[in-house]
């Protein structure tokens, strides 16, 4: 049984992406925030198919708690041959603007725990596994309408292909998946045009990136061509646009 | 996919807050003025609809909570759709007991106009396999409602105004496999469909007929009746492909329905089936659910929109007004694509509000053209008023609130369950 890891069970992208595993009688170990969420999600996973669902609650945030939760779902799959970091928060880039506090709490959740977990995770996996976090195409451009967001996306960026080229000797894949503009109730009272994706569409991009172990991942695709292009604008020509 | 704050026939267009809910435990989200629950925006008129108010968007309550394949007792969040439920059960074994013409309605949504099926007359509607569902109401309650109690009568069929539904139970039915065995017989005048209905019901599980309603005088009500039952699970035959189903890409400035392209396309599925009788296997998929291979086909009626009419008789006058409908339709020219036609059973609904009861039931779609299009919707439902009957509201768009009072002669003992906090367009329109 492909045993699974997914630590920000609860967000819309990782829901999805759980479910296509449960269709394929995977086991799921699912950890959050909120316990009750989790235990929803698991039950439903479990009449989708999954062989066995476990869940454990945590903060991403409580880094000393971090071991304690791998060592948890390691005890209970014996081993783990896909661990999915999907937790995020969207800040508040004017609040994050006012206070360095409140900038440094969410540069944590969105770039530093990922880091540590990462760290702590690769230790742990064998030949054949994979370890994917959910970055962002926020990542690959500081904007000013939301530069905290993307700096911390930008450093599990660039760690992840730091990461990839150390474990590909192992065996183990690393994919930093780059999602675009989601429908998510993280993204709730965003205005939706044509380039805005559902999490199902994305959860499928996800499934075949690890599928194909593949590095990097532009969801969908499209985005890899629109960071092409935004990424090339000359320095002197960003600062003046408004993105 | 269906934008939430539209309904399927695209008519009325109206303005409104959406609001999700996407978790079960949470309450009623705290918004001014009225809510309504909305699902898939399956319905066709404004039943689904909340001009100037919320409506709460339910489609992400879609998690399963338990299914015991041993039993088929299903227990999901109401936001699950039909297609979901089929997905997960069929290869256990279990189908939905009943299912209405297309699986991409929620669960909350298929109690709220408890919706019916090709087997009315054998199983009754959805809310007949109901074993128990909870309703959130906006005084912070919450209410597991089951069968025999007032609540349960209120909200099976209720529109979405008793609360909001966030999980229900039901019982879904053991089937062999995913093929159905359906014999199509061609009938030239509408006599023939009541005695072939009269035939079938006790014989077959699933009955319906089409009908080509720009036929006139001796073939009025000539058509295809069809009777099915679920066939033994062979694995040897082919399943279709669906992977890549067509969709409408975009709405076309006008109508592609009207007056040149229907009675050419009516002919030609009457005349399609040359022998008299056939049988064929057939996946569920397409016997159940021909519409939803293609996706957005709404869009097909261009940016005003469509109406569907259905209506159901009661069976003393069901021939003649039948008769009079097709009659009438087939003199107006402006035809229906659509024109289906089935006998309910004499199960007895659950609701306050069901539609289903004994009779016949004939639905049609017609391009929304304008004052034309009302001016003829009204002469049918003068007809159906003369007989006895009643329209559909999960098909309506436009009926007088006479007549639905009259038809749904319980709606005083309904209005009573209303949630203070919840209202419709619908119900707005017809309690004025
Ligand atoms: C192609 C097609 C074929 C159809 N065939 C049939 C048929 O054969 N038989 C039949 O009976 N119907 C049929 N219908 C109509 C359809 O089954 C109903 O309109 C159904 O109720 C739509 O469900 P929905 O989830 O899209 O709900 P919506 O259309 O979004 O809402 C329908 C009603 O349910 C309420 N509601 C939705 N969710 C909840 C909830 N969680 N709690 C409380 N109230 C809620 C809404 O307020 C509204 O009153 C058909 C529709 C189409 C488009």
């Amino acid at each position: 049984m492909y045993r699974v890891l997914i630590i920000g069970a609860t967000s819309a992208i990782a829901e999805a992406t759980a479910r296509v595993y449960a269709a394929r009688g995977a086991a799921l170990y699912l950890v959050g925030r909120d316990l009750d969420r989790l235990s929803a999600i698991a039950a439903d996973l479990g009449v989708r198919g999954a062989g066995k669902t476990a869940v454990s609650a945590f903060d991403v945030n409580a880094y000393e708690r971090h071991q304690d939760v791998l060592d948890a779902a390691w005890a209970e799959f014996g081993q783990i041959d896909l661990v999915l970091i999907a937790h995020g928060t969207l800040p508040d880039q004017a609040a994050c603007e006012a206070s360095a506090e409140l900038a440094l709490r969410e540069f944590s959740t969105n770039g530093l725990s990922t880091i540590a977990l990462a760290t702590a995770i690769a230790p742990r996996l064998k030949s054949g596994s994979t370890l994917a976090a959910i970055s962002s195409v926020a990542g690959d451009r500081g904007r000013a309408s939301n530069y905290l967001y993307g700096s911390a996306k930008a450093a599990v960026s660039t760690f992840f292909s730091g990461l990839r080229q150390r474990l590909n000797a192992d065996g183990i894949n690393v994919l930093t998946i780059k999602p675009g503009f989601v429908d998510t109730p993280m993204t709730r009272s965003f205005k939706k045009g044509a380039l805005w994706a559902t999490p199902d569409r994305i959860a499928r991009g996800i499934v075949d990136a690890i599928d194909k172990r593949r590095g990097v991942a532009y969801l969908p695709w499209f985005w890899w061509g629109i960071m092409q292009a935004i990424k090339n604008i000359p320095e002197f020509v960003f600062r003046r646009i408004k993105l | 996919m269906t934008r939430p704050g539209q309904s399927w026939g695209r008519y009325p267009q109206a303005r409104q807050r959406i609001v999700p809910l996407t978790d079960r435990r949470q309450p009623l989200p705290q918004v001014d003025g009225s809510v309504l629950p909305y699902g898939n925006g399956r319905s066709y008129g404004d039943s689904c609809l909340n001009p100037d108010g919320t409506l709460l968007h339910l489609r992400g309550l879609d998690r399963f909570i338990a299914f015991d394949s041993a039993s088929g007792v299903l227990r999901c969040e109401a936001g699950v759709t039909l297609a979901d439920i089929i997905a997960i059960a069929l290869p256990q074994g279990w189908f939905l007991p009943v299912t209405p013409g297309t699986r991409y309605v929620t669960v909350g949504g298929a109690i709220a106009n408890d919706v019916h099926g090709k087997n009315h007359h054998g199983s009754g509607n959805f809310g007949h396999h109901l074993r128990c569902f909870e309703l959130l109401r906006s005084d912070g309650s919450r209410q597991v409602c089951a069968p025999g109690e007032d609540l349960f009568a209120a909200s099976v069929g209720g529109l979405g105004l008793t609360g909001a539904i966030v999980w229900a139970e039901l019982q879904l039915r053991r089937v062999p496999g995913p093929w159905m065995e359906v014999e199509s017989i061609r009938f030239g005048q509408l006599d023939d469909f009541f005695a072939l209905s009269a035939q079938s019901a006790h014989s077959h599980e699933y009955t319906v007929a089409w009908i080509d309603c720009m036929a006139r005088g001796r073939s009025l009500g000539r058509g295809h009746f069809l009777r099915a039952d679920h066939a033994p699970g062979d694995a040897g035959r082919h399943v279709p492909a669906s992977a890549t189903p067509m969709a409408m890409p975009f709405t076309p400035p006008m109508s592609l329905v009207n007056r040149l392209s229907l009675r050419p396309l009516n002919a030609l599925y009457y005349h399609r089936q040359r022998a008299p009788r056939r049988r064929d296997s057939v996946h569920y998929a397409n016997y159940f659910y021909p519409l939803d291979g293609i996706g957005d086909w709404n869009r097909m009626y261009g940016p005003r929109g469509f109406f569907q009419h259905q209506c159901v008789l009661p069976p003393a006058n069901a021939r003649d007004g039948i008769a009079a409908m097709l009659g009438e339709i087939s003199r107006d020219g402006g035809g229906s694509f659509l024109a289906v036609l089935k006998e309910f059973g004499e199960i007895p609904s659950l609701g306050l509000l069901s539609f289903p009861r004994p009779g016949t039931t004939l639905a049609l779609d017609f391009p929304n053209g304008g004052p034309a299009t009302f001016a003829l919707l009204d002469r049918l439902d003068a007809i159906v008023a003369e007989a006895g009957g009643a329209v559909y509201p999960a098909k309506d768009a436009r009926m007088s609130g006479r007549l639905f009072r009259s038809a749904y002669p319980q709606w005083p003992r309904f209005q009573a369950h209303i949630d203070p906090k919840f209202s419709s367009g619908f119900w707005r329109r017809v309690m004025e």
